[in-house]
């Protein structure tokens, strides 16, 4: 049983009187631990496939199995569940609480699931120390670099010890070197079992994907294993 | 989400934009120090005039000759319609009601009073020895007027305390004599200062045996007869015996007004009571628009956080969660209004007090809650509709926006 099985997925957005097919019949399972890269150009539905896949958006038709379980027929508590537990996001412009420091931002997802105190402190303090933040544990995101601010958001993401990683163009808003400092981070974790999922439009960073999967206007059009062909140097 | 990390994620929130919060506070804060305000000086007013009544003391019923009512033909009104005199008999006819303890005869008039080379006016009250127990009075000097029969005019008074030192000055009054009007009395006692009763001054009074005023001023009818019943329970039924005697006197015709203090207190403690929730409705308008002011707020909250929603649910926060924490800011910013207005409030009121020593102006328990319930009620109600458009959000929308 693979850990992410879409089948026939539909998603229809209603703008004004005309329709958009932002997804359409698109199937593809994903099994623990890929490294995954979805690629495309603008509008060709890959993130319209993250938000799904993440639990934010619901397909119009079509079921999507996690873990073996239909979530599209769950409820919006269950659904949140899901996500806090499950499933880590990684955002472009990294979403981080502009008035929580960095610490508090990554212990956000701890608060919502009602970890206590003393757990959450031990928790956040191992993260700040695995990603090299101990000394900005106290600084406002205004305060920390772009780099800083994508490794905040990467601790919050898997403070919960998720199953899967999506990141939404995670150095999309850094500049070369830290982006490469960002990507090496993500497949650190991935390395360590997490599944990963990235959508990008940079080819650099697709092309280090195991596992690339290209769509167009909605569908996907090419599913490139590379881990089966001869890996790159 | 435990309680605690809401509240506290709550009040970071409230703190993480100041200005908003505290133009927030102060709006709210305005409307309950308004309430507390405007209670203070309602009720303030409404219990210096009830001490100003009690000063007469509580179980007291006024006979007054005269009485407005609308009456058949009877044998009374067929002879005559004019009010016969109430008399110094009719007093004494009074004090035989089982309810009644002591009475007391008014004839009021203005006279002369002179003594030495000096010489005023003055009210002089001529009255009986119980008039003394039953407005509470004490004796500086002397004594007050014999236990004599009503009808015997001694040649005695009794003097206010500002009255004796303005005629005597330094010099002892009692025992001398003065005269008022057109009679030589003796002074028998001086009254210790007891001040504004009613808008009248004791202490500028002199007071002498009904009688003798009678002669003074050459009638027969009494001002006024105050009579104290045995309790403040016996008032009502002391009223129908002293009804019953007066008709007894008048062949069947009831042609005095009979009014107790309670009557009186009680019209007065009504009219001034509604003043007060008049006033305090008023203040109420300003909380009502506080509330809309904490919901537009809060609506621009959750616009200006959109971003932060969907992030909250991206992380797993349920619409519960979120609305939750938005409903908790909104409660946080009327308490943190609530408390600074009532503190407003009471300096108001101290203020107040300080300004008008007479007023006794504290804001009254019901109108310190009423105001508080409804700054917080408000503030939560109108809390509610951007709370749910929050947790409503989409969050893929939501995080779109930044």
């Amino acid at each position: 049983m693979a850990q992410i099985e879409l089948d026939g997925i539909e998603r229809i957005f209603t703008l004004g009187d005309s329709q958009v097919h932002a997804l359409h019949a698109v199937s593809v399972s994903i099994e623990a631990g890929e490294y995954v890269a979805v690629m495309g150009p603008s509008g060709s539905g890959k993130s319209t496939m993250l938000n799904l896949l993440g639990l934010l958006d619901h397909p119009n038709a079509g079921t999507y199995r996690l873990e073996g379980r239909d979530v599209t027929t769950l409820s919006p508590d269950e659904q949140a569940e899901v996500r806090r537990s499950r499933i880590g996001f990684v955002f472009q412009s990294f979403h981080l609480v502009p008035r929580l420091t960095a610490a508090e931002n990554i212990a956000l997802p701890l608060m919502l699931a009602g970890v206590n105190l003393a757990e959450r402190a031990k928790r956040v303090a191992r993260a700040l120390k695995d990603f090299g933040l101990e000394s900005r544990a106290g600084h406002r995101p205004d305060e920390l670099s772009g780099g800083q601010r994508q490794r905040v958001a990467i601790a919050r993401a898997t403070i919960m010890r998720p199953a899967m990683i999506l990141a939404d163009e995670p150095t999309g808003n850094l500049d070369r070197a830290t982006g490469q400092d960002v990507t090496a981070l993500l497949e650190e974790l991935n390395a360590s079992g997490v599944t990963l999922i990235v959508v990008t439009h940079d080819p650099v960073m697709g092309s280090r994907a195991r596992r690339q999967l290209l769509m167009e206007d909605g569908a996907l059009v090419q599913d490139l294993n590379v881990a089966r062909q001869a890996a790159p140097a | 989400m435990s309680p605690a990390d809401t509240l506290r994620f709550a009040t970071r929130a409230a703190l993480g934009y100041p200005l908003r919060t505290a133009l927030m506070v102060l709006a709210m804060s305005i409307g309950v120090a308004a309430v507390v305000v405007l209670t203070a000086l309602g009720d303030g007013a409404r219990r210096y005039v009830i001490n100003e009544f009690s000063a007469l003391g509580t179980n007291l019923i006024i006979v007054l000759p005269g009485r407005t009512a609308t009456g058949g033909l009877g044998l009374g009104n067929l002879i005559t319609s004019t009010p016969r005199d109430l008399t110094v008999r009719d007093a004494e006819a009074l004090l035989r009601a089982p309810l009644v303890t002591r009475i007391a005869p008014l004839s009021v008039g203005n006279s002369e009073i002179a003594y030495g080379g000096r010489l005023r006016e003055a009210m002089a009250v001529g009255t009986s020895a119980d008039y003394l127990a039953i407005r509470d009075f004490h004796m500086a000097q002397g004594q007050f007027l014999p236990r004599e029969d009503l009808g015997r005019a001694s040649a005695v008074a009794v003097l206010g305390a500002t009255l004796r030192d303005e005629l005597f000055g330094a010099e002892a009054a009692v025992g001398r004599m003065i005269r008022v009007g057109d009679r030589r009395l003796r002074v028998i006692g001086v009254l210790q200062k007891s001040g504004q009763a009613l808008g009248m001054n004791t202490d500028e009074l002199v007071f002498v045996p009904v009688a003798t005023a009678q002669a003074m001023f050459n009638t027969n009818t009494l001002f006024r007869v105050i009579i104290e019943a045995r309790s403040r329970d016996a008032l009502t039924p002391a009223k129908r015996q002293l009804e019953d005697i007066m008709r007894g006197r008048r062949e069947g015709e009831l042609d005095v007004t009979l009014i107790t203090q309670d009557a009186v207190l009680g019209t007065f403690d009504r009219i001034l009571g509604a003043l007060t929730l008049g006033v305090a409705g008023i203040a109420a308008i300003s909380l009502a628009v506080a509330g809309i002011l904490v919901m537009n707020v809060m609506l621009v909250a959750v616009t200006q956080r959109t971003g932060e929603i969907g992030l909250l649910k991206a992380l797993g926060a349920t619409g519960s969660n979120i609305r939750l924490a938005f409903l908790t800011e909104a409660a946080l910013l009327s308490l943190a209004g609530a408390f600074t207005g009532l503190g407003l409030g009471h300096l108001g009121a101290w203020g107040l007090r300080l300004a008008f020593p007479i007023l006794p102006a504290w804001p009254p328990d019901w109108a310190v809650f009423a105001g508080l319930g409804t700054a917080l009620s408000t503030g939560i109600l109108f809390g509610v509709m951007p709370a749910r458009r929050a947790a409503r959000l989409d969050p893929v929308q939501a995080l779109a926006k930044r």
